[in-house]
């Protein structure tokens, strides 16, 4: 299964035959990726398909059982110590006893050449809750205040872990626009969601992970395209469940009133059949199956 | 499986000529003091931590050495006894909180985050006991000041040598407080402390002389904080710590510190 066929752009970021286990676990099965910079690449997968420990590699803060991993051509603990790196992990809650602004200045002077702290904290849309204690804030409030954290550090890659847990809608939306801005400065951007929407919308790329391995790695279109499947919806009245099952390349169906929806595995083929036997059928629309389509299946078909 | 490892190795170096580029645009002064005053800030908003360390041995310092400031304790002035006693149990307090606050960062995940920023586990450790060490500081010019108004009297000299005593004698407790930090919960934390440090109060005679010999009398002396208290002996004119008292503190300072940097070592292993 080779999603990504076309020679990678300039690697900034190399995994290369990472494996790790815990005890009889493995968590990560052997894993080899590369990252360009400026990418914004999204870790899709189900809970234990090894998300968090590749990250956790990544980051050093666990050591492989063997492969490597080069960060900027550095390993992962010494891309760290130089501040090109910068993590938002997920945590229980922020230290106490300082105001959002002292955090956030904490966090930037820790870092070689930080970004303003006014900047990061208008970024983070937390201009405005500067000078509340980090102990007073809500779980959204938090997790902008991680975002800003992170940001400030004025790193070379992100790691963002489940960043948008815990915002509201419109929160998310802000998160996403600010994350925009700072990919469009050619920092490389990773972060691991379970919300296939963002994923879609804001990555250029795509890891899909299962048991601890790669089951597809490209854009959004590549991936879907991947599994094939397409859906033919129409209206079409006076027709039984059982005929339209027999109709060549349909492999599911259903029905809504006068609306079928048919899933295909040759949706050209179901559509000749179609067109040539039932002359009422109108309204077609024929669409290839969506992201999470994809990830059902390919994630189920690596777990069989 | 991805095939995308083959152009990799030889691009490498020119993704780390353009990197910099980035983060030269935006460079600012990097200013090492910022987390060093944010700890501080940190701790003496917390103020539970004042209440070991300063508010009760003040209050113990005057309600007990107040109304007997002219009898005799250990063959001190009863005022400079007990002031070194309440310094003795105050400072442990103070420097021990200074690593125990480990443990509330550990139970946020704050350690993690840390550790995946530029900030060194030597710096991070060396901040907790400079915290520990001002905080302490606070109490003994506290605790001084209250002596001094019951009456207690010494040459100039001889308050820098006490301090300076009581400073070394901290050490132990210093190490002691990282050890707490990595290997107890924060719920845990508030008994924990208030029980070491008044064993180690208790035996070392901070709230009064330990016997003159026996077994209480060879256990206090094999304890720092005995020589803690002792410290308030250089009032009296002569070294108030003997080879003994040195050997003690510096066996003590070599063992925890040893198992604080292993129970360090073993937080932030790669778990």
């Amino acid at each position: 299964m080779t999603p990504h066929q076309a020679p990678p752009p300039a690697g900034g970021i190399r995994l290369s035959g990472l494996k790790k286990s815990f005890g009889s676990v493995t968590a990560v099965a052997g894993i080899d990726l590369v990252l360009a910079p400026g990418e914004t690449v999204a870790l899709l997968g189900p809970n234990g398909a090894g998300k968090s420990t590749t990250l956790d590699l990544l980051l050093g803060l666990l050591d492989p059982d063997s492969g490597e991993i080069a960060v900027f051509g550095q390993s992962p603990a010494q891309a760290v110590a130089d501040g090109r790196v910068v993590a938002m992990l997920q945590t229980g809650s922020l230290i106490q006893y300082l105001t959002v602004r002292e955090l956030v200045e904490t966090v930037a002077s820790l870092y070689p050449c930080p970004r303003p702290v006014e900047e990061a904290l208008e970024l983070a849309g937390l201009s405005r809750l500067q000078d509340r204690w980090t102990q007073k804030l809500s779980g959204g409030e938090a997790q902008r205040v991680r975002f800003a954290c992170a940001v400030v550090a004025n790193a070379d890659l992100l790691v963002l872990d489940e960043p948008t847990v815990a915002l509201d809608v419109e929160s998310r939306r802000d998160f996403w626009a600010a994350l925009r801005r700072i990919a469009g400065e050619g920092r490389t951007i990773v972060f691991a969601t379970h919300y296939m929407e963002e994923a879609e919308a804001f990555a250029d790329r795509i890891v899909l992970m299962a048991d601890g391995r790669i089951v597809a790695d490209g854009s959004t279109s590549e991936i879907t395209a991947m599994v094939g499947t397409r859906t033919i919806r129409a209206t079409l009245p006076d027709v039984s469940m059982d005929d339209l099952r027999s109709v060549a390349g349909v492999v599911g169906v259903e029905r809504h009133g006068d609306t079928i929806v048919l899933t295909c595995n040759d949706s050209d083929r179901a559509l000749r059949a179609l067109l040539a036997d039932h002359t009422t059928i109108s309204d077609i629309e024929v669409r290839s199956g969506g992201l999470e389509q994809a990830f059902l299946e390919l994630t189920a078909e690596a777990t069989r | 499986m991805s095939t995308t490892m083959n152009s990799s190795l030889d691009t490498t170096m020119s993704t780390v000529a353009t990197a910099p580029d980035i983060r030269a645009r935006r460079s600012t002064a990097h200013r090492p003091t910022t987390y060093l005053r944010s700890e501080w800030l940190r701790t003496i908003r917390n103020r539970r931590f004042f209440v070991f360390s300063l508010v009760i041995p003040l209050v113990l310092l005057l309600v007990i050495a107040g109304p007997n400031r002219n009898q005799t304790l250990g063959g001190l002035p009863f005022a400079t006894y007990y002031m070194t006693g309440m310094v003795a149990w105050g400072s442990m307090a103070a420097v021990i909180a200074g690593g125990a606050r480990i443990a509330a960062e550990r139970s946020v995940g704050w350690n993690r985050q840390l550790r995946v920023t530029p900030l060194r586990p030597s710096v991070y450790l060396a901040t907790k006991v400079a915290t520990g060490y001002a905080l302490a500081s606070i109490s003994i010019v506290l605790l001084y000041a209250a002596g001094i108004s019951l009456g207690v009297r010494m040459p100039f000299g001889r308050w820098f040598e006490m301090s300076g005593l009581i400073l070394v004698g901290l050490i132990p407790f210093a190490a002691l407080g990282v050890v707490l930090g990595h290997l107890l919960t924060v719920d845990s934390m508030g008994p924990a402390m208030g029980g070491i440090t008044s064993l180690f109060g208790l035996l070392g005679g901070a709230w009064g002389p330990i016997a003159d010999h026996g077994v209480m009398r060879a256990l206090g002396e094999g304890l720092p904080s005995y020589w803690l208290v002792q410290s308030g002996r250089v009032g009296l004119g002569g070294g108030a710590w003997p080879a003994r008292a040195w050997i003690v503190v510096a066996v003590w300072s070599i063992v925890l510190v040893r198992v604080a940097v292993w129970a360090h070592r073993r937080d932030t292993g790669k778990v």
